[in-house]
Parts: C-alpha cells; structure tokens; sequence
C-alpha cells in the first residue's frame, strides 16, 4: 500500500490542494487500513484507493467549508500570475477547473482510472468522463501550456 | 491518434509539483499515529542499524512480532507479516522505541538479558515450545539440539528444535544463536554463520 503513497498525494492535491490534500491523504490510508483486510485478493488496489481518496476529499471539503475560514479558499479560476515557478501556475490551473473536470483529470491521469472507472466514482457516461478530462486538459494548456510547452520543446 | 493526446496530457501533468520522498516520510508517520490511536495498525516496523547488519523489526500490540536479518529478506519478511498476521503494517518506529533501545544496548554489551513483550504468533506448537525455553540459555553460554529437545520434553526431536531454531522469527532477542551441535560446531544460523559467531563473541567478551 506504501508504494501508491505519492499517487494518492497527487490525486488528492489536485482535487484539493494544500493542506486539505494532506488530511484527505490520511483519511484515505486510514480507511483503507481499516478496509483492507477485506479487500479481495484480485481487486484493483490504485483504483480502489482512488475511489476512496475521492470519497474523502469531498468530506474534507464539507468539512473546510463547514469551517469557513474565507482566507484560506483557493478562490475558483485564479490563475496565480506572477508565481516563482511554472510548476505552481500549472497546480493553480489545476485547481481553477471545474469542479468534475478537475476529478477526471486527476482520476484519469493521475490516478490511471480508465474513463468507465471515472464515471463509476464521478457519475454520467464514461463518454462525459473523457470529454470532461479532455476539455480540462485543453484548459491547461491555455491557461499554462502555451508558454510551457514553447520553453520545454528541446526537452 | 487518442494514444498520443493521451501521452501529451501525461506529459503535461508531469510539470505539477513532485511528491518529495520527505513529504511522503512527514505522512506517513502521522498516519502511523493516527492509526496506532484508531486502532487499525496490528503491525509496525522499522529498520534498525547493528554490527550483524540492518535489522527489521516488527511489532503487534502484545508485542515483538519479528526480527529479521538483511539477508533474509526485509520484504520477504514483511510479505509474511501481511499474509500470517494482518495485512494492516506500517512504518511505525514509536512502537518499536523499548525492542531497539535494548537491540542497541545488547550490541554494546550493556545488557544481557531483553525485557520485551514478545508475540509468538508466527510459531506453533512445539517450535514455539521450543523458542520458549531458549532464553533459559544464559547469556555467554551454549547448548546442544539435543540440550533443547530435553528441555523441551522430547529428548529424541533433537532435529526438530533445529528447525524450531532455523524459523525462529525473533532471532536475536530469542537466543537461537546460544545452540550449537554437541561437537561444538556452530550449524547453520537464519543470520549466516558469521552473524551467529559475532553475537557468541560479543556474549564471550
């Protein structure tokens, strides 16, 4: 379980960010400590633990909301100018997607749910799940990519 | 055509902050607190540095569960645990702080007898019969399979406790290395026969 650590970090800090994506981080092994021994031998560890991450990061942001401390929201469609690095504006474009495009972008690419996956934790068509992670990887890469990717050609 | 957008996106999403490894270290002990606190961590281990080499160890809440040597296998170790006692094993030094404070004490020669709560649930039957009489083999002193086995009760299942002590899973903390042949040979030993020689020479100095 130790070894799929740093992918539900990823997976929680792009749904969530900061120090949300850490608590739903623990709540995540913490419940799959507790669920684990009853987990058939065959099933899909990543995806079921995607699944569960997804789970908690909505309780964690009930419970940040629920909290309501206005200064620490990641406002919606901020595009973080001016920031050190690109790798933050890249996190900031993350977290200024729509909601459900930023959980198929995350369970997706970061997670490695196949799109009939995705749709079984986010609801709608496995069709929806890939047109939502395809419009949110298209807003990335307004938003960040085009210098990106023009720096990065000669990698 | 989908293939190649798909690796794009991969691409890049690599540009996201890394996950650092000491990022990962700062949770994962404090899931192994809450854990402890839950009640959901039947096993901790951690590694721990001594002269015969990294040893693990592995603790349940009633105790110490498994010391292994490096080249037993420390996953190989940690694959039994998940399979032979819970699947539920974290990285949990706090656990095992008394069982590594009294390993490092015994290699300094400063202590010759452990005071831990063991766990003998990897052991059964008479090899945990066995295993229960070896600590009355002092510090600095040896003795014979067939020393063991009638300690044991069964004077003739002299073979039979060398296999109790070649599975011994707490090595170390339970003296198997205190039993030689009655020729005063060492045998073989879960460490190698060069770590039971140390530990025989360190209990000799």
């Amino acid at each position: 379980m130790a070894e799929h650590g740093a992918m539900v970090l990823r997976v929680c800090r792009a749904v969530l960010g900061g120090a949300d994506a850490e608590d739903a981080w623990s709540e995540t092994f913490l419940a799959a400590l507790r669920a684990y021994p009853e987990l058939p031998d065959d099933a899909n560890v990543e995806a079921w633990l995607v699944t569960v991450a997804h789970r908690k990061a909505i309780d964690v942001a009930r419970a940040a909301a629920r909290r309501a401390v206005p200064v620490a929201e990641v406002p919606e469609n901020s595009s973080a100018p001016g920031a050190d690095g690109r790798d933050l504006d890249l996190a900031a474009a993350v977290a200024g997607l729509p909601r459900r495009q930023r959980q198929a972008v995350a369970y997706h690419y970061l997670g490695g749910l196949p799109y009939q996956a995705v749709a079984d934790v986010i609801g709608g068509t496995a069709e929806a799940a890939r047109r939502a992670a395809a419009d949110g990887i298209a807003t990335l890469r307004k938003t960040y990519a085009a210098a990106a990717i023009g720096e990065g050609e000669d990698r | 055509m989908i293939a190649h957008h798909e690796t794009e996106a991969r691409d890049l999403l690599e540009a996201l902050p890394a996950v650092t490894e000491a990022e990962l270290l700062g949770l994962r002990d404090r899931l192994a607190d809450s854990a402890a606190a839950q009640g959901v961590l039947d096993v901790a281990y951690r590694t721990l540095d001594t002269p015969v080499g990294s040893l693990l160890l592995a603790a349940t809440e009633k105790g110490l569960v498994r010391v292994a040597y490096e080249v037993q296998g420390h996953e190989r170790a940690l694959e039994s645990l998940a399979a032979l006692v819970s699947p539920r094993i974290l990285r949990a030094p706090a656990r095992l702080d008394a069982a590594s404070r009294e390993i490092d004490e015994y290699f300094a020669g400063r202590r010759r007898t452990f005071d831990l709560p063991l766990d003998f649930s990897l052991s059964r039957g008479f090899r945990a019969a066995v295993l229960s009489r070896l600590p009355d083999i002092g510090y600095g002193h040896t003795a014979s399979y067939a020393d063991v086995a009638a300690a044991a009760g069964r004077p003739r299942a002299f073979r039979a406790v060398g296999t109790a002590c070649a599975t011994n899973p707490l090595p170390v903390v339970v003296p198997c290395h205190r039993v030689i042949r009655s020729d005063g040979s060492l045998s073989g030993y879960a460490g190698g026969p060069a770590a039971k020689q140390a530990l025989l020479t360190l209990e000799a100095a």
